[in-house]
């Protein structure tokens, strides 16, 4: 739409042509301005967010002791020491959310391209499906805490975060795989049905293949958006300032929940930490959206 | 290797509606067979029911019989996947695997039954893509995918893929239909050579077409809207084209209707 | 060309190693077919591959599944929400009280939590409705084309913004810069209601003013994203007609993408709303607790249900003070459930956004 409507300096037309009248020409000006603005306006906080975690996290994060050390056996006044503890939990707590999430998902969007058709168990699953996409984290979290930790008695622990990301994870990959296997076309399968190979193969070896680079991005996407996740580590892990491996019990730190820690720090240390924490989150998070990216350019199925 | 397929009261529906009514025929083995007749005539449901392809649409219904040289395909003890592997299929669209290689796209039916003897692929491929005319074009790209073909490259390369698995019967559906006019007589060229190793069993809606490449003609009308298909008559393409047995048959060849 | 008949058969959902719809056919070869016309699913399958049967049992139980788990999720917390509903020594939804410090004397009502929720949402929902408007009409309409792409990319990267940092952001940097207009609306405007000086220290920023715009850039992402889709969908005709009619470009978005939009635009603010009443971490940081009751003020403090719960969540100890929580966890599934339900009814019922 390159049309000079748009722009009203254009319409300074040859005499057999009438002029726009002035007040559509200000109606149309105004509104483009207006237009503009609005996007202006949207880059104006997300410039001012990006440039305060970088100003006050990028000299943190300099420092070769942020990415091996933890705050282990530090006080809160006390500068030094390093995020190992937090960044692990965060890269393990999605990594064991996603080893889950992913087949889980694929399967049950196989299920509803494939197999569901219109049957009233598909209904009823993207019904379910539609409900997780919309529950809000803290809920979320609040099912795993009754579920987990209530009934079957267990106590928190990084797993049972891992399971709440799940919840908000599985109905991301459903989505994107549905979307995904949507789009292969259906001369496909018949080519593949044709040559007497059976669904299940079929599935397997051409359609997923063809949807692939699709559903990894999706994958990859949703994995970023789970581990910036704050309201299932709060309610279900507690914070440890030293590393913990281990899934299933103990304390275990999160970058989210180490920055609910230290926000109230009021010290110095507690402000670098803070900020520290906030940049790494954004840059695993940017990381795994480039690799999403990455994942599309490359795997994309190719003509030449 | 080439049998012969007879088409016995064949009914076929698409969950209410009656698609095609009372069809029996007979296909002689090395022997090419067109389909003719105008849109919505039910040729190509026909050819689908010929593998069980028919059924993979939801609702599809079959009724009557496909016997293979005598074996009714449709039997409760058949596999449809077996039957798919006997008797192949040829498709409106060229529609290579775009994920795959020419090679792989070409071994695609043995690779995914399970055939993993490299040596044995090969030669399945230079052979197959030999069958199809399209080897001498593609023998020096053979990793390269096979989305980058010309169409006309890209259906020889679906014929190659689905005479590797070696099946009795082929069918094709409208494979030229999407082609333009020198890869349309490429793959009618390759028709005529197949014939001598194949049974095959062609949709066309080019009657010029079906004149030059089939032995054997069978010519489906439509009563009216909404009434099944239904077959006219068969006969040998020379007598269809020159003398057909029914009006409409002449009507229809002579261009005065469809 | 196709016959029609085929051509019609809907997508994916077939299954072609299944004799599913086929007539069975007699084993004696002689025998002759019997009509079997309007009983499909009846026939049993003799000749199911053990691969097909497997993988399709694996991907119908993992349909059964979600089902299954959600169904009991729900159930697991209405029966732990009703043992302290029970206990509840006053009004669960009309009372402003919430104390569950001692699980022997529940007092929780919800109305607080209910009015700051809502109004911090809608506050948000105000001030991102026509900002993403207009950033959907400009990246489908007024962009140039070749940027329209990154430019969306960018918008789409404030949703990668973890709602953590959104809400350290608001409390440290944004507070601040916001207090002196927020000084002066309450001085020149304190007489409405809305201005008023509130329950919490304005310095301190921590007012719903502060989190309602947080929350209004946190929710734009998705608004824009979806209106934008539905904006990109107006048919080509309809805006071309226009043109050719001599519109303004201006006249041309009002009379063709407008209209058409319409319902896609209201449909994602639905959507924007369902986040923003569930917004968790962000509210959480910024909004100032306080003991005193919400005075209808964009000054005052106070806590939404997600961040009542998230405040409350680590010192869960007692199951009946937790249980006070989860119930109120509830109220906040049940607003956000209909939110989206409308959102997705409205998209429904327009078969041109497909």
């Amino acid at each position: 739409m390159s049309t000079n409507l748009a722009d009203p300096t254009r319409l300074a037309t040859p005499p057999t042509f009438q002029a726009v009248s002035l007040s559509r020409r200000i109606k149309n000006g105004f509104a483009t301005t207006l237009v503009w603005g609005a996007f202006l306006i949207a880059i104006i906080p997300l410039v001012w967010v990006l440039y305060t975690v970088i100003q006050r996290g990028f000299p943190v994060i300099l420092d070769g002791d942020w990415w091996q050390k933890s705050l282990s056996g530090l006080l809160a006044r006390q500068q030094g020491g390093g995020a190992y503890h937090a960044i692990y939990g965060t890269l393990v707590q999605g990594l064991v959310c996603g080893i889950i999430s992913v087949p889980i998902g694929i399967m049950i969007a196989i299920y509803l391209v494939e197999y569901g058709g219109r049957s009233k168990l598909a209904k009823a699953t993207t019904f379910m499906v539609d409900i997780l996409t919309g529950v809000p984290s803290i809920v979320a979290a609040l099912f795993v805490y009754t579920v987990w930790i209530t009934y079957a008695g267990m106590g928190r622990s990084a797993f049972a975060v891992s399971i709440a990301l799940v919840l908000l994870m599985v109905p991301v990959v459903v989505r994107t795989t549905e979307e995904m296997l949507k789009i292969v076309p259906d001369e496909l399968r018949e080519a593949s049905y044709a040559l007497g190979i059976p669904k299940w193969k079929t599935i397997v070896k051409i359609v997923i293949p063809t949807a692939l680079s699709g559903i990894l991005t999706g994958i990859m996407l949703a994995l970023a958006r789970v581990m910036g996740e704050t309201a299932p580590v709060l309610v279900l892990a507690a914070y440890a300032p030293f590393i913990n491996y281990n899934l299933f019990s103990g304390p275990m730190a999160s970058l989210p929940l180490m920055m609910v820690n230290e926000r109230n720090n009021p010290t110095q240390a507690g402000f670098e930490r803070l900020w520290g924490a906030a940049i790494t989150l954004v840059l695993i998070i940017t990381l795994f959206n480039l690799l999403a990216t990455v994942i599309s350019r490359v795997l994309a199925p190719k003509t030449k | 290797m080439a049998k012969r397929l007879d088409i016995k009261d064949l009914n076929l529906y698409y969950g209410k509606f009656h698609a095609v009514e009372n069809v029996s025929l007979a296909v002689p083995p090395k022997n090419v067979t067109a389909f003719i007749g105008p849109s919505g005539c039910g040729k190509s449901t026909v050819l689908r029911s010929l593998n069980r392809m028919h059924e993979v649409a939801p609702g599809a219904r079959v009724e009557g019989k496909v016997l293979l040289d005598g074996e009714d395909i449709y039997a409760s003890t058949v596999d449809p996947v077996e039957v798919r592997r006997t008797i192949g299929m040829v498709f409106q669209r060229p529609n290579p695997f775009p994920t795959m290689s020419i090679r792989d796209n070409v071994v695609a039916g043995l690779k995914l039954a399970g055939v993993k003897n490299k040596k044995e692929l090969d030669e399945v491929a230079e052979r197959s893509l030999r069958g199809a005319n399209l080897w001498n074009e593609v023998k020096d790209r053979l990793d390269r995918p096979g989305g980058g073909l010309s169409g006309g490259q890209q259906q020889r390369l679906c014929i190659a893929r689905a005479i590797a698995v070696q099946p009795d019967v082929l069918l094709m559906d409208e494979p030229c239909s999407a082609l333009d006019p020198i890869s349309t007589l490429a793959i009618e060229d390759l028709i005529t050579e197949l014939k001598k190793d194949y049974t095959i069993v062609i949709v066309t809606h080019n009657m010029q077409q079906a004149a030059r490449v089939s032995d054997q003609t069978a010519f489906f009308n439509l009563l009216g809207v909404g009434q099944p298909g239904q077959l006219i008559e068969v006969d040998d393409t020379e007598k269809i084209f020159s003398n057909p047995g029914q009006k409409a048959t002449e009507d229809y060849i002579s261009g005065r209707f469809g | 060309m196709n016959d029609p008949v085929v051509a019609k058969r809907p997508a994916g959902s077939g299954d072609p190693g299944a004799v599913r719809g086929v007539a069975a056919a007699p084993t004696a070869s002689e025998a002759p077919i019997p009509p079997t016309p309007a009983a499909p699913e009846t026939t049993k399958a003799p000749h199911v591959r053990p691969g097909d049967r497997i993988f399709r049992g694996l991907a119908t139980g993992s349909g059964v599944f979600i089902v299954v788990l959600i169904g009991a999720i729900g159930l697991f917390l209405i029966l732990q929400a009703i043992p302290s509903l029970g206990l509840d020594q006053i009004n669960f939804l009309t009372s402003r009280e919430w104390n569950t410090t001692d699980p022997a004397n529940l007092r929780f009502g919800i109305l607080d939590l209910l009015l700051v929720t809502v109004i911090v949402s809608i506050l948000a929902l105000l001030i991102a409705m026509p900002i993403a408007l207009g950033i959907a009409l400009f990246l489908t309409q007024y962009a140039p084309r070749n940027l329209a792409r990154p430019f969306a990319y960018v918008v789409d990267l404030l949703a990668a913004v973890p709602s953590i940092v959104f809400g350290l952001w608001g409390l440290f940097v944004l507070g601040p810069v916001l207090f002196p207009f927020s000084e002066w609306l309450i001085e020149n405007l304190g007489w409405i209601p809305l201005f008023a000086k509130g329950n919490v220290n304005v310095q301190l920023g921590g007012t719903i003013f502060t989190a309602g715009i947080v929350v209004a850039v946190m929710i734009l992402p998705i608004i824009t994203a979806v209106s934008r889709e539905v904006f990109d969908r107006t048919p080509r005709m309809h805006i071309e007609g226009a043109i050719a009619l001599g519109a303004t470009k201006w006249e041309v978005v009002r009379t063709t993408v407008l209209p058409f939009g319409k319902a896609g635009y209201v449909s994602a603010s639905m959507l924007g709303l369902g986040r923003a009443l569930g917004e968790t971490i962000a509210v959480m940081i910024i909004l100032s607790t306080t003991s005193a009751s919400f005075g209808w003020s964009l000054f005052d403090g106070g806590a939404t249900f997600a961040s009542k719960i998230a405040l409350a969540a680590p010192e869960f100890n007692d199951t009946r003070s937790a249980g006070a929580y989860i119930a109120a966890g509830l109220v906040l599934f049940v607003l956000t459930f209909v939110v989206n339900a409308i959102a997705r009814s409205i998209v429904a019922g327009h078969k041109e956004y497909e």
